[in-house]
């Protein structure tokens, strides 16, 4: 039977998840091998060199560089408090004296008789990793950090905002289609994770900021709303660092798009449930989608599905259209030919018949396609 | 290093996405590019082994030649009869290609030599650190902390003078110390090429923490660049550390029978040997997904850039982002609402492999294309600069042109050729579409010959000329380049319709053409061989002999032919709304840009 590859995002309604939970710099791992964590418990922590502040003492006293070191109060390795003066000059007269403080708190770093300058370092600051998803951990990197394994429910949005956060699923609208208004959002949703529709403007996730939600899962949002939360245009698609007080997850796209029926089943079958989120995108090599994970598997056994999907096209599947000019519509593969055809642009590419809700068929450029989970 | 004994080449290229294979043949006296395939880069998990992903691409060139060239695992060399090949040659960009910081004593100064010097060698360069970049000592400090380059080139001062700027550079690296990129197990390389007098401070700051490298200054005097000795160090470095951290490439090194080169450095080497076999001045671009890089070679002199976030799908949004919606409307025929433009290339840079289906939507694709070539062009236009900083001894006659030191070497009436590479020009649906991006986005003057490199050959044929020129160039002229035209552009400015130009065209086969070109428009000749072309522009128009001189030229055609562009240089669309989308509809119409 004729098929066709095609990217798709996952949304596994039983799947066994692994994270690993790495520390950018070596520090030490604090829970062994086959312990049970929670979401919020710390599995490694370092200390992360604080910042280096440069002072050229030299020019602030009027010095030449081979002769910081006499003037030097503290010297590299001694330890130092913020307004401590670490350097001053002994003039004939007092009212002439110059006294250099220093401006955080830490350790003399280095001092160079070259240039005068001396590096003075914060303390450092501890940096304190989260399990992030409820699980066990079944490997351990010495110095570096975990792997947790769980197992539940795993949805991968398409595009995302803001970084990792943790809450009780809540449904603050009533069907896929329907779109997350402003009065949808209630003080009781301060600390959840909002399930929307179609689409959130500006003004919704104002308000979600307002209240204090934790994430919003959302079919679409406009790109002008984006860049007004943000204050900027997001350029590339490197996103998980914003700080914005909430973190959106985006299922379907740019513009008013309904919730896949999928997806939105399986985040309503899990209403009232602990879920770990995440915006963090990445669209270049090394992919990475905003997801949402629920840990557990659904109460109503009839709904886990295990399989990831084929990752594949065959007739009968239905799929998502991803551009113009039938953007966002949704069909049933009616056909795969395998000659290459001209499409409206002249370009030859590989198509496939879609038929839609009212029987009408149209070819589409495969490229233009993404399976729906049914 | 040149070996003429070959007979049967393959070549490689493995992108962060896609390794191409090609096979090149001797068929006679002149080599040709005879079968070519492809295979997905195997260099992330699961696979992490590069090598999977080159033999793969060239298993698909046996099946398609009939030749075999594996024997297992290895490639069978040296040819004979119907099997193996003489010689194996590969470039790479998979995994980010070469990611390189940058530093030096001035911005202006070394640190735009140190810029030149490692995009030359196809580097990307993350940041240029600068004493004088306008960032507090402790932002710069933080910058390099985050960075995770593969190397770091630094320099500073002229050889023998003040040595402070480039030890308290040396110093900022050695408090944030920076880790590499891949692998936390090897020590960071660090290249020193800056005052030959500050070594000894240089080795007792950096030569325990990093690797550290010396090489000769490249600025010894401020008249005076010499980026070679550090560009050979870089590429030392980039097979002997960063290649051995990459998966597989150790073993890729083995398979090799020329050093392997990062895939720009490649293309920039096969563009010198063009301009300098035809004593050419040359513009290549290539335009991808994510990054634009843009190479040129005037008067001899070498320049490559890459704008890291300029690029069809995963940049697309950065190109709005840099050049406004404003700019990328003004070259649409049509009206469309912005929020509605902002989500199709938001919705475009998640799903990067769609493709355009309507002619409005592909309309839109070009657009912004030319938007990508037209900042990335100017970013190489600042980087493509004499030296900065350099006294400079003028006669009376130099003295009214007021000319600075420091101003691009890009001279687009003195331009003979363009060269585009990238799927939105190598593969639109029509080369006339190709044809007029790269006239709108660079707005060449006078008369200059276009063309694309439609399967990017450029890299292999680069690699392959370090072994033996006359293989790179035999493939280059008659597989590679796809001639598509020369685009002929009077520079001045006149009122609508007024005459600017008598034309007379004589094709090779001895047809003839002629007419009167008319500020404003466009006219096409299509002729696929060479022609005769003798112009006479008017007073207050130029076409490089100066103003109202007459011009007469052997021309290329192509895929396109000859294009007269009357729109005048500089060009500029009209402001009126009504009459942009006219005239946008009367030239596309001209060039025969879109279907009906």
């Amino acid at each position: 039977m004729a098929h066709a590859y095609t990217p798709g995002l996952k949304a596994i309604s039983c799947a066994r998840i692994t994270k690993n939970r790495l520390l950018p710099i070596p520090g030490k791992v604090l829970v062994e091998k086959g312990k049970e964590v929670s979401a919020l418990d710390i599995v490694a922590e370092t200390d992360l060199p604080g910042k280096v502040y440069p002072m050229n003492i030299a020019n602030r006293l009027g010095i030449t560089p081979d002769e910081v070191k006499g003037f030097m109060l503290k010297l590299p390795g001694d330890k130092i408090k913020k307004g401590e003066v670490i350097a001053e000059n002994k003039p004939f007269i007092k009212w002439f004296k110059t006294a250099i403080e220093s401006p955080v708190t830490g350790t003399v770093d280095a001092m160079s008789e070259i240039t005068g300058q001396v590096l003075l370092r914060a303390t450092p600051k501890v940096l304190a990793l989260k399990a992030y998803v409820k699980g066990k951990v079944i490997d351990v990197q010495p110095d570096f950090g975990v792997t947790v394994e769980s197992e539940g429910t795993f949805i991968q949005g398409i595009f995302g905002i803001g970084g990792e956060t943790n809450g009780e699923i809540a449904l603050a609208v009533e069907s896929p289609d329907e779109e997350l208004l402003p009065e949808d959002i209630k003080p009781e949703h301060k600390g959840k994770i909002l399930i929307g529709g179609q689409h959130a403007g500006i003004a919704t996730i104002k308000k979600a900021i307002e209240v204090g939600v934790n994430a919003i899962i959302v079919g679409g949002i406009h790109d002008k709303d984006l860049r007004k939360i943000l204050g900027y245009d997001i350029g590339v698609a490197v996103t998980g660092t914003e700080k914005i007080g909430i973190t959106i997850v985006v299922t379907e796209g740019f513009g008013m798009i309904p919730m896949a029926e999928y997806t939105y089943k399986l985040l309503v079958a899990r209403k009232g449930e602990q879920a770990s989120v995440s915006g963090a995108t990445q669209i270049r090599a090394g992919v990475m989608r905003p997801e949402i994970i629920i840990p557990g598997y659904p109460k109503d056994s009839n709904v886990c599905k295990k399989e990831e999907g084929r990752g594949w096209i065959e007739p009968g599947d239905i799929v998502r259209i991803i551009r113009e000019p039938h953007f966002g519509i949704i069909g049933k593969v009616h056909s795969l030919p395998s000659e290459l055809t001209k499409v409206l642009s002249e370009s030859k590419v590989r198509v496939l018949t879609v038929e839609l809700a009212g029987g009408e068929k149209i070819v589409v450029p495969r490229a233009n396609v993404e399976i729906v989970e049914k | 290093m040149e070996n003429n004994n070959l007979n049967v080449i393959i070549a490689t290229d493995c992108g962060s996405t896609t390794t191409k294979a090609i096979l090149i043949e001797k068929k006679g006296d002149t080599y040709r590019q005879t079968f070519r395939g492809e295979a997905p880069t195997t260099v992330e998990a699961p696979f992490e082994d590069v090598t999977k992903g080159v033999l793969n691409a060239i298993t698909e060139v046996e099946e398609l030649s009939g030749r075999k060239l594996l024997d297992g695992e290895k490639i069978i060399i040296p040819s004979n009869g119907n099997t193996g090949a003489d010689t194996y040659v590969s470039t790479s960009s998979a995994g980010g290609g070469l990611q390189m910081m940058v530093a030096g004593a001035v911005k202006a100064m070394t640190g735009e030599s140190a810029q030149r010097c490692a995009l030359g060698a196809g580097a990307i360069v993350m940041d240029v650190l600068a004493s004088n970049d306008g960032r507090a000592d402790y932002e710069k400090i933080e910058r390099i902390r985050q960075l995770r380059p593969d190397m770091i080139l630094l320099s500073g001062g002229t050889d023998g003078g003040t040595i402070t700027h480039v030890v308290e550079l040396g110093q900022f690296i050695k408090a944030a110390d920076p880790k590499p990129r891949l692998g936390a197990s090897y020590k960071l390389p660090i290249i020193y090429a800056g005052n030959n007098k500050a070594r000894d401070q240089i080795k007792d700051l950096l030569g325990d923490n990093m690797a550290l490298i010396i090489s000769d200054n490249i600025r010894p005097s401020l008249e005076h660049e010499n980026l070679m000795p550090a560009r050979h160090k870089i590429h030392d470095i980039f097979l002997e550390h960063v290649m051995q951290q990459a998966p597989g490439y150790p073993k890729l090194m083995a398979m090799v029978s020329a050093p392997i080169m990062p895939t720009p450095a490649a293309v920039g080497a096969m563009t010198q040997k063009f301009a300098k076999a035809n004593n050419y001045n040359v513009l290549a671009v290539d335009i991808g997904g994510a990054t634009t890089d843009v190479f040129s070679v005037f008067s001899e002199i070498f320049n490559r850039t890459v704008s890291a976030n300029l690029g069809m799908s995963y940049s697309i949004s950065n190109v709005m982002a840099e050049a406004g919606l404003a700019n990328i409307l003004r070259w649409l025929p049509f009206d469309i609402d912005e929020q509605d433009l902002r989500n199709r290339l938001k919705n475009k840079m998640i799903r990067p492999t769609t493709i355009p289906q309507t002619v409005e939507s592909l309309q839109v694709e070009h657009a912004v294309a030319r938007e990508a070539l037209r900042l990335a062009f100017e970013q190489h236009k600042a980087l493509a600069v004499g030296l900065k900083g350099v006294q400079q001894e003028r006669s009376i006659s130099d003295a009214f042109e007021q000319s600075e030191s420091g101003q691009t070497l890009i001279n687009l009436m003195s331009l003979n050729y363009i060269i585009g590479s990238g799927g939105i020009l190598a593969h639109s649906p029509r080369r006339t579409q190709s044809m007029m991006l790269m006239m709108d986005a660079y707005q060449p003057e006078g008369i200059t010959s276009i063309a694309v490199d439609s399967i990017f050959m450029m890299p292999h044929l680069g690699v392959l000329s370090q072994i033996n020129d006359k293989a790179a160039l035999d493939v280059f002229y008659k597989d590679c380049l796809v001639r598509i035209g020369t685009c002929v552009a009077p520079k001045g400015l006149a009122r609508e319709n007024e005459n600017i130009m008598e034309w007379n065209v004589v094709e090779d086969s001895g047809k003839k053409h002629s007419g009167i070109l008319r500020f404003g428009e466009i006219i096409r000749i299509p002729m696929e061989g060479n022609a005769k072309l003798t112009a006479n522009p008017v007073r207050g128009f130029d076409l490089g002999e100066g103003s109202g001189n007459k011009i007469s030229r052997k021309v290329e055609g192509g895929t396109v032919g000859i294009v007269l562009d009357g729109r005048g240089r500089p060009f500029n669309l009209p402001k009126n709304h009504s009459k942009r989308i006219e005239s946008l509809n009367k030239w596309y119409k001209a060039m025969d840009m879109y279907p009906a």
